[in-house]
């Protein structure tokens, strides 16, 4: 169908000369003195610690920074200094030469048929029409999506298959450099391993150059020629740490990396194990002892639909579940994406109504609440029941670190002085004032786990609590989660992370293939 | 969720260009806002059903889809009927409530009114892929398509809010915000998750915003990969608004009922 199958990709060098950027707004500079040559085809892995500025540069590359307003000298605008070059010309100047794919798989998606969102990119670079549509059966083709009608619903897509339909959409604008900017962070094991194998199909087949950024080295290492390292703008320093070939990098540097939080192939952060003979806090339920259980549960997210006068029960995501909830146990719950792993903690967790079957809190935590855990008020369930969602944002309530810790407790109306403990240990103390939304991925993650522990639940939920985490804030989480196991708290754990769930130790649920919703 | 709201190009009236469904629509609605009268109603509203079987619509799915405009059609004329001021013989008079023959004719008149507007936006809406409107409006409409795709990309993202103004609530709950409790209660906490439901919403929206200028758009120049192209059904569909808006006049005007808006308040 299309003649020139590799036809169009001329790889992109790429040069920066003591490039700097800071942000409007901000005090301090995202990148500062970088010197940077990539030449054309080469595929490079960018790490460093966060707060070094690698999605800057990615955006920078892919001339999305906006114009730094250099003539009028205001403070609140943007500061560029130094070059940045694809080609020997601004990125900006070039649209369509670099393409750029970012985490979060939703705002990946543009349009809502499938052909119609590859065909976005090329049509903004005013490509004729028939070879538009050439070009997406070849990108859709490439991707691994070709077995799909160009009218497919983008919304009925897995997060892998949006990152591949991003891919798709990039391709299709035939760049000289692909810029991946932590893209499977949001995806489950085989996403992951989906989105990495195409790129490696597509790199194979243009030649495109490939600068992608991504906390698990290992994922990566094989596709790559070369790492960077880059480290947080010291005004005396060059931005770039390390430079090298992966296997050079990974030898000379493992240490500095580890301690960075990378995760370095073959490395298990180190974690505090499980102590089954440690001193219980007074006043918590015996090990062993039985808090909540499951039994014969269907679980959904929908609510019982309105269909003009008739009331349409939904249609379970999984049914019949059955577990048990042990004071001092962990309970991992695992299967695949779209198998209600994440519906079942919430229904379990009181958040959302059983569609059949029940959640039952037995005396030991309920403390008089009554039996249905959803049934309890709000006030109720949080020291019963603590919640961790995936995306620590949606429980922010307030704007300041201090009063998210307090939140829980004041409305309680105890266990305050349990707060500093707890910035103490999830290391919080140094960012009282700032405000949620501002802190790193790991920071929230730190945060969000912190606010629920203040009103002292006995049972932990937590939803894919290690998703896109450096090694030091998974480590840390593990550890932590492991002190409170030994305390007599339970743990629930929705995860793919088996690491994870085997510092944890305890029982796993595995939920089968979903069941097909006819809709 | 929001896919199931619109029929896929199966039928009649599917086919036709978006843009001139949207006029014939207006044509209708435009004439029906002119005046308040029952007849003018009743003949467009005639008309508008027996066109809904070439949207693809059967009666029991154009209730499931519209019954919240078909019930505030009849609360609207329900309510004038009872409120209007009383003229001509008095057929129910419950204390402060009371019914005439005018304020009956007037309510009839608003509800069927409110029908007839309402369901040339549900037909419309049943047969119409926001894709094609978007590019139909961009094409042919010429409107600027920086603002078109803009919005198209934007409206994808309302579907998407739906389930995070649910997740934002249970996340809510899990840090102690009731939302349940007296009204007051229940409105703090409608206000929190509104605010929560923002901030989500527009760090979405930038960045979505920054795939699509990834993705080159913002230029002046630009192709489209689907032509929005007119067809001799086209003509058909004009044909048909324009003549369900002129008999709806030349009914009410015949009957002596034609009785313009600004006329009757003034």
């Amino acid at each position: 169908m299309t003649p020139n199958r590799v036809g169009g990709v001329r790889p992109a060098g790429v040069t920066a000369q003591g490039w700097a950027w800071r942000h409007a707004g901000r005090p301090r500079p995202a990148v500062q003195g970088l010197d940077l040559d990539i030449r054309p085809g080469e595929r490079v892995l960018l790490l460093g610690p966060s707060g070094a500025g690698k999605s800057t540069l990615l955006h920078a590359l892919a001339g999305v920074l906006g114009d730094a307003n250099d003539d009028d000298g205001e403070a609140g605008d943007s500061d560029e200094s130094g070059s940045l070059l694809i080609d020997g010309q601004p990125p900006r100047a070039q649209r369509g030469r670099a393409g750029l794919m970012q985490q979060d798989p939703e705002t990946q998606v543009i349009l809502s048929r499938l052909g119609d969102d590859v065909a976005f990119g090329a049509e903004n670079l005013a490509v004729p029409r028939a070879e538009i549509w050439a070009r997406v059966h070849e990108a859709l083709d490439d991707v691994g999506l070709g077995h799909l009608p160009l009218d497919h619903p983008t919304s009925a897509l897995s997060g892998g298959q949006k990152q591949r339909l991003a891919l798709a959409g990039i391709l299709a604008m035939r760049p000289g450099i692909i810029l991946l900017d932590e893209p499977t962070a949001n995806l489950d094991p085989a996403g992951v391993l989906e989105v990495r194998d195409a790129v490696g199909r597509c790199l194979e087949k243009t030649g495109a150059t490939l600068v992608v950024v991504e906390h698990r080295v290992a994922v990566w290492k094989d596709l790559v020629d070369r790492i960077v390292v880059l480290q947080p703008g010291a005004s005396n320093d060059s931005a770039v740490l390390i430079d090298g070939s992966p296997d050079q990098v990974l030898e000379q540097a493992k240490e500095m990396l580890i301690r960075a939080g990378v995760w370095v192939p073959g490395h298990v952060p180190a974690t505090r194990p499980r102590n089954s003979a440690a001193a219980r806090a007074p006043g918590s339920a015996g090990p062993g002892q039985l808090l909540l259980a499951a039994e014969k549960l269907a679980v959904s997210r929908e609510r019982p639909r309105r269909r003009g006068f008739k009331t349409l029960p939904p249609t379970p995501v999984q049914s019949g579940i059955s577990a048990q909830v042990r004071a001092g146990e962990a309970l991992t719950v695992t299967g695949p994406n779209g198998s209600g792993k994440s519906t079942f903690a919430l229904t379990l967790a009181g958040l959302l109504k059983p569609v059949a079957g029940a959640v039952s809190a037995t005396l030991e935590l309920s403390a008089g609440a009554g039996i249905d855990p959803y049934a309890w008020k709000a006030e109720q369930l949080i020291s019963r029941i603590g919640t961790v969602f995936q995306e620590p944002e949606h429980q922010f309530v307030t704007g300041r670190v201090l009063d998210e810790l307090l939140f829980g407790p004041k409305h309680l109306g105890h266990g305050e002085e349990r707060v500093d403990e707890l910035l103490e240990r999830l290391r919080l103390t140094s960012l009282v004032d700032a405000n949620p939304y501002t802190l790193s991925g790991g920071e929230k993650r730190r945060l969000s786990v912190a606010t629920v522990l203040a009103a002292h639940p006995q049972v932990l939920v937590l939803d894919e609590p290690t998703f896109g985490q450096d090694a030091n804030t998974w480590a840390e989480l593990a550890s932590f989660l492991s002190e409170l196991l030994d305390a007599g708290a339970a743990v629930v754990s929705v995860t793919h992370d088996r690491e994870f769930s085997s510092v944890l130790g305890g029982t796993e649920l595995a939920l089968g293939t979903p069941e097909m919703a006819a809709s | 969720m929001r896919a199931a709201l619109t029929l896929r190009g199966e039928s009649l009236l599917s086919r036709a260009n978006p843009l001139t469904k949207f006029v014939a629509v207006f044509l209708i609605t435009l004439v029906l806002a002119l005046s308040i009268d029952w007849v003018s109603a009743t003949v467009a509203l005639g008309f508008e059903l027996l066109l809904f079987p070439l949207a693809g619509l059967t009666p029991l799915l154009l209730w499931q889809r519209g019954w919240p405009l078909i019930l505030a059609a009849a609360l609207g004329g329900w309510s004038t009927a009872i409120l209007a001021p009383d003229t001509g013989t008095i057929l129910l008079d419950v204390g402060i409530w009371s019914i005439s023959s005018g304020s009956l004719e007037l309510g009839l008149g608003f509800m069927l009114r409110g029908l007839a507007i309402a369901l040339p936006a549900v037909l419309l809406m049943s047969c119409t892929d926001p894709t094609d409107l978007a590019d139909a409006l961009a094409q042919k409409a010429k409107l600027p398509h920086r603002f078109v795709l803009g919005t198209l990309a934007a409206m994808r993202l309302v579907g998407l809010m739906a389930e995070e103004w649910q997740t934002i609530g249970m996340a809510r709950r899990a840090r102690g915000v009731g939302s349940r409790g007296t009204p007051l209660q229940r409105i703090r906490a409608t206000l929190g998750q509104s605010f929560g439901l923002l901030v989500q919403a527009i760090r979405r929206a930038s960045r979505l915003a920054v795939t699509m200028e990834a993705r080159g758009f913002g230029g002046a120049q630009r192709t489209w990969a689907r032509e929005s192209t007119y067809s001799p059904l086209d003509i058909w569909v004009l044909v048909g608004g324009t003549l369900i808006a002129a008999a709806a006049v030349a009914a009410a005007i015949g009957a002596g009922t034609w009785n313009l808006v600004w006329a009757a308040t003034g």
